[in-house]
C-alpha cells in the first residue's frame, strides 16, 4: 500500500466516525418519540428486506467459487431456509445448512 | 418474568452465539488481509474496533490498495454502511427509550448480527420491558463485537487464514438465512422478501452497494402495501 501513515488513519477515523453516525442517527434523534403509523408499517419489514438482498448475490455468486453458481451451495441454503421456515429453530437451521453443504461438497465435488 | 435483566442477558448471549461461525473467520481474514495490504497492527486493529463493520472495512482495503483518492475509498465505504441507518430506525421503537449515552453505546454495537437477532426477538418474543430489551441487545453483542477485535488481531499475527477447504465462506448466508427464515410469516412479509431477493440480483451491477438499498427500499414498500391490503380486508392477524 503507498499511502501515508497519517492518511491511513485519516480514513479510519472519518469511516468510524461516519460509521457510527449511520448506526446513531434514528436511534440518537428520534429516540422514543412516537414514530407516525405508517412509518412503523414500512419499518415492521425491515428485516425481511434488507436481509435478503443482502444474501441473496451470495447464495448464486459466491465469491468462494469465483462467482460461479455452486450446486452444493444453493443446496445448501434452500435447507437452511425451509428447515428455518419451518421448524423456526435457528440453530437446527443452521446445522442443518451446514450439514448439507458438506455432505454435497462430499459427494458433488 | 424475572426482574433482574440477567437471565435476558444471557439468552441474548446464547442466541449471537451462532454468529460465532461467522465473525472467526471473516474477523481472522481482515487480520490477514490487512497485514498483506501493509497495514500495521495498530492501523488493522483500529478498523476492527473504530469501524467494527466487515463489509466496509474489506471494501476500504480494497481501494486502499488499488490507491483510490481518500474521497472515493470513505463514499464506497459508508455507502455499504448505510443499510445501518434502516437498522437504527427499526430499532428506534424498542430501545428508543434508552438513556442517550447507552443508545450511543448500542448505536456503536449495530451490526448486521446484533440488529438480525434482536429485532427478531423483539417482534416475535414475549413482551419485555425497556431493561430486558437493552440487556438482549448487550448480550447478543458479546459473542460479536469483541470476538471481532480478537479476531482481527489474531490474523494479523498469524498471518494464516483458514483454509477454504472448510467453506466457511458460506457461514454468512447461512446464519442470515437461519436467522431470517422464522420471520417469513405472513404474506406481507414472505412478499417483501421476495421483491429484496428479485431486485438484489437484477440490481447487482449497481455501484456504492446502490442494488441493495433501492432493494431494501422496494421490499419494504411491498409489504407495508400488502399489510395495509390485508387489514382492510379483514385478513391481517
Amino acid at each position: 500500500m503507498d499511502m501515508s501513515t497519517t492518511r491511513i488513519w485519516l480514513i479510519i477515523l472519518l469511516l468510524g466516525a461516519g460509521t457510527f453516525l449511520i448506526r446513531f442517527s434514528f436511534l440518537g434523534v428520534i429516540g422514543d418519540r412516537k414514530l407516525p403509523e405508517w412509518v412503523l408499517r414500512h419499518l415492521r419489514y425491515t428485516p425481511v428486506a434488507v436481509m435478503p438482498a443482502l444474501i441473496a448475490p451470495l447464495v448464486l455468486w459466491p465469491a468462494a467459487t469465483g462467482g460461479q453458481t455452486d450446486p452444493a451451495r444453493m443446496l445448501a441454503a434452500a435447507a437452511t431456509l425451509i428447515l428455518g421456515m419451518t421448524i423456526r429453530n435457528v440453530l437446527a437451521a443452521i446445522l442443518g445448512g451446514a450439514g448439507t453443504l458438506y455432505l454435497a461438497l462430499y459427494w458433488l465435488g | 418474568m424475572s426482574h433482574t435483566p440477567l437471565p435476558t442477558y444471557f439468552r441474548g448471549l446464547r442466541d449471537g452465539a451462532p454468529f460465532l461461525l461467522v465473525i472467526v473467520p471473516f474477523g481472522v481474514l481482515f487480520g490477514v488481509v490487512g497485514t498483506e495490504a501493509g497495514l500495521n497492527l495498530a492501523e488493522v486493529m483500529g478498523f476492527s474496533v473504530l469501524v467494527i463493520a466487515g463489509a466496509s472495512q474489506f471494501a476500504a482495503l480494497q481501494l486502499m490498495s488499488d490507491n483510490a483518492p481518500t474521497l472515493i475509498v470513505l463514499a464506497t465505504a459508508l455507502a455499504v454502511n448505510l443499510r445501518m441507518a434502516m437498522y437504527s430506525a427499526s430499532l428506534t421503537p424498542y430501545l428508543g427509550g434508552a438513556p442517550m449515552w447507552m443508545r450511543a453505546v448500542m448505536a456503536y454495537l449495530l451490526v448486521d448480527q446484533s440488529y438480525a437477532v434482536s429485532i427478531t426477538r423483539f417482534e416475535t418474543g414475549p413482551a419485555m420491558t425497556l431493561k430486558q430489551r437493552c440487556a438482549y441487545f448487550f448480550g447478543v453483542v458479546t459473542p460479536v463485537c469483541p470476538v471481532w477485535y480478537a479476531m482481527t488481531l489474531a490474523g494479523a499475527l498469524a498471518g494464516q487464514r483458514i483454509p477454504p477447504e472448510y467453506a466457511l465462506d458460506f457461514a454468512l448466508p447461512i446464519t442470515f438465512l437461519a436467522i431470517v427464515a422464522p420471520a417469513l410469516r405472513t404474506m406481507a412479509h414472505m412478499a417483501a422478501a421476495g421483491v429484496s431477493v428479485a431486485v438484489s440480483l437484477l440490481l447487482a451491477f449497481v455501484p456504492y452497494n446502490g442494488g441493495l438499498l433501492l432493494a431494501a427500499v422496494a421490499a419494504m414498500m411491498t409489504g407495508a402495501r400488502i399489510e395495509l391490503w390485508l387489514r382492510r380486508n379483514g385478513r391481517w392477524t
